[in-house]
């Protein structure tokens, strides 16, 4: 009788247990800082985690579908030193769509290896991790790249502007979350993904196109990393050539932390994004509680651990790994 | 049976034959556009190639079995720093003002027991968790960059010691202490992982774990030992680097988790696990440097050396999928 309650108690924190600490997180800070629950101190933090949260929309899918990107962080430098440049030259209403082309076409190369030749997918986006960084660096001529008026132009909108009062970030960040939400967990697409990354064999036996399904993932990562270069080339109207270094595997972790398996086929995009939002509230709370930012690398450590432990420890039964 | 031969030793050799290109086409492309008069494979340049190959050779060979185990390791970077912040910082604790030069031996095996006890606390975690080592490693980068940080905030830690800097210059028999470090760190781990039975147990565990397990192999401590030899060796790394530069910065090390698996990918070691070499991964170790070393004396850009070596790596990965069936299995997670 006790052995089942706790197997249900188990059950329930390994379905919850995200939220669960989500809510410790923001009880504690919150006891501990009476301006961390206040309307600006929220919106401050969507608006910082925007880009990366952004990103680890499209890793969802990747993830989900049962592969790794570890590209997105220079694929994500690419499309600001792109956009940044192409707005001089060519005008910002020209510039957004053919940076969003370039991306698309560097997202579906990777697709096609991954999905059509069935490399495996962390050697090629680790390998794409170095060309893309290289690709940027030849593009800049390694310069940091700067819009010349940075009055006159409506580009800062994406970045810095608001709508009724709601920054675009944020704006941006829910509505493709929204968007990517219901594409994964109510269309026939969305359940292709889970079944490829669930079983890849299964998959093709039952007729689905585990290349093409994949190669879409890709692109939709692609497209997720463009926004994110879009809002952080518009929030800061020039960057360096590294700006997204590094990001790749931060938002990894926030993905994991949403409690998606490596092994694909689990995940949603709700988690993912309370993954996101955990790991901006710690950064935030910290500062607030007057913590240095490092603090936030042990935690993060800490928790992302335990999350997945708890996770695998409830579909085995039992804590202690027997091997 | 003939075929299978060939098949064999293609996979194995591809990366000497790829070195052997490199040095053929630097040197012929170097007559033309090379601004000095010195030969590509001029002594002088030959070793000095093995000597900035070997920070992140040594922790490569280090990554080879890991990898061989079938785990893997992020946190190498972060393992690096710590090390050398641990390496200069202790020269100067008032503790040891008593015993002269000799506080360097001190400090280098403090340093090197710090990378021990992080990498064992990792294959502690993987074993005693079950979680998968790519995530388990994943966290302690971010945790142990913190640890970094929390030791002198953002600021670099700085201790130049003239004689620590004197053993990192010296040579000899004209060949620098790096080099010898990183050729006897390749040599002992070579020997490990033929001729003894945690070598052979760490293929097998990486080739197929329950077959390990049912084999009777204690997986979980194997998985520990090589833990705890990479973050060693993520230390013997820093000793070697850090004691001629004399400055640790707290984001060092960044990346370096992906050249150094960019390396022992090159040198033919699988993801899947239970096939590889440290032979291979020396070989990998020299290609890169090579091609770094060669396209900045033909004159090319940094940027060409990283466009240049990503697409060598998916093309390497692709060559080797129509060789070999165990590359083609997915990444096991």
């Amino acid at each position: 009788m006790a052995n089942l309650a706790r197997k249900r108690i188990l059950t329930v924190m390994g379905i919850q247990g995200i939220l669960i600490a989500f809510v410790v997180f923001m009880v504690i800070f919150a006891l501990a800082s009476p301006k961390f629950l206040s309307l600006d101190n929220l919106q401050s933090v969507v608006r910082s985690s925007a880009i990366l949260g952004v990103m680890a929309l499209g890793v969802t899918f990747v993830v989900i579908s049962g592969n790794l990107d570890l590209s997105v962080g220079s694929m994500m430098s690419f499309s600001t030193i792109v956009v940044l440049d192409l707005h001089d030259k060519l005008g910002p209403s020209l510039a957004i769509p053919t940076m969003y082309l370039m991306t698309l076409g560097l997202g579906g190369t990777i697709g096609f290896l991954v999905g059509y030749l069935r490399l495996n997918s962390l050697i090629v986006t680790l390998g794409m991790l170095s060309a893309i960084h290289g690709l940027t660096l030849t593009y800049s001529g390694g310069k940091n790249m700067d819009i010349d008026d940075k009055a006159g132009t409506w580009f800062s909108f994406f970045g810095q502007g608001e709508i009724l009062g709601l920054p675009v970030p944020i704006i941006l960040f829910v509505a493709l979350a929204a968007f990517l939400g219901v594409l994964l967990a109510k269309t026939p697409f969305g359940r292709k993904v889970y079944a490829v990354g669930g079983n890849s064999t299964a998959a093709s036996f039952s007729g689905i196109p585990r290349a093409r399904t994949v190669f879409t993932c890709y692109l939709i990562s692609a497209f997720c990393v463009a926004t994110a270069g879009l809002i952080q080339a518009s929030r800061s109207m020039g960057s360096q050539n590294t700006v997204g270094q590094g990001l790749e595997l931060e938002v990894l972790a926030a993905v994991i932390l949403g409690g998606a398996s490596l092994l694909g086929g689990s995940g949603t995009v709700l988690k993912t994004v309370i993954g996101v939002l955990i790991l901006g509230f710690i950064q935030n709370g910290l500062l607030l509680i007057g913590w240095p930012f490092y603090i936030q690398y042990v935690i993060t450590w800490i928790i992302i651990i335990l999350a997945v432990w708890l996770d695998i420890s409830v579909k085995r039964g039992k804590f202690w790994a027997t091997i | 049976m003939n075929s299978e031969f060939i098949k064999r030793n293609l996979s194995t050799s591809a990366i000497w034959l790829f070195i052997a290109v490199e040095l053929i086409f630097f040197s012929v492309a170097g007559q033309y556009l090379s601004l000095t008069d010195v030969a590509f494979m001029d002594g002088g340049n030959m070793l000095l190639l093995l000597k900035q190959s070997a920070p992140i050779g040594i922790i490569a060979v280090g990554m080879t079995i890991v990898m061989v185990n079938g785990n893997i390791d992020l946190s190498v970077g972060a393992i690096f720093a710590m090390a050398g912040i641990i390496l200069l910082d202790s020269l100067s604790w008032s503790i040891f003002s008593g015993i002269g030069d000799w506080v360097i031996v001190v400090s280098v095996l403090l340093a090197l027991t710090t990378g021990v006890l992080l990498g064992a606390l990792n294959g502690l975690i993987v074993w005693k968790t079950g979680v998968d080592a790519f995530i388990v490693t994943l966290g302690s980068m971010l945790g142990y960059r913190g640890l970094v940080f929390m030791f002198n905030g953002e600021n670099p830690t700085s201790n130049l010691n003239w004689t620590l800097v004197d053993l990192a210059e010296a040579r000899f028999l004209g060949v620098h202490t790096a080099t010898w470090v990183f050729g006897l760190t390749v040599l002992i781990v070579w020997l490990i992982t033929r001729y003894t039975v945690h070598g052979r147990n760490a293929y097998a565990i990486g080739d197929n774990r329950n077959a390990a397990v049912n084999a009777g192999i204690r997986v979980g401590p194997h998985m520990l030992i090589n833990f705890a030899l990479i973050g060693f060796l993520a230390a013997l790394s820093a000793v070697v680097f850090y004691a001629g530069s004399g400055s640790v910065n707290p984001n060092d090390g960044m990346l370096y988790e992906l050249w150094v698996i960019t390396a022992v990918v090159l040198g033919g070691t699988k993801l899947a696990g239970g096939s590889g070499s440290i032979i291979g991964t020396l070989g990998g170790v020299i290609a890169i440097q090579l091609l770094r070393t060669g396209l900045g004396y033909i004159g090319a850009d940094t940027s060409t050396v990283n466009l240049v070596l990503g697409l060598i790596l998916i093309v390497v990965l692709f060559i080797d999928r129509q060789l070999n069936v165990k590359g083609a299995q997915e990444l096991k997670v």
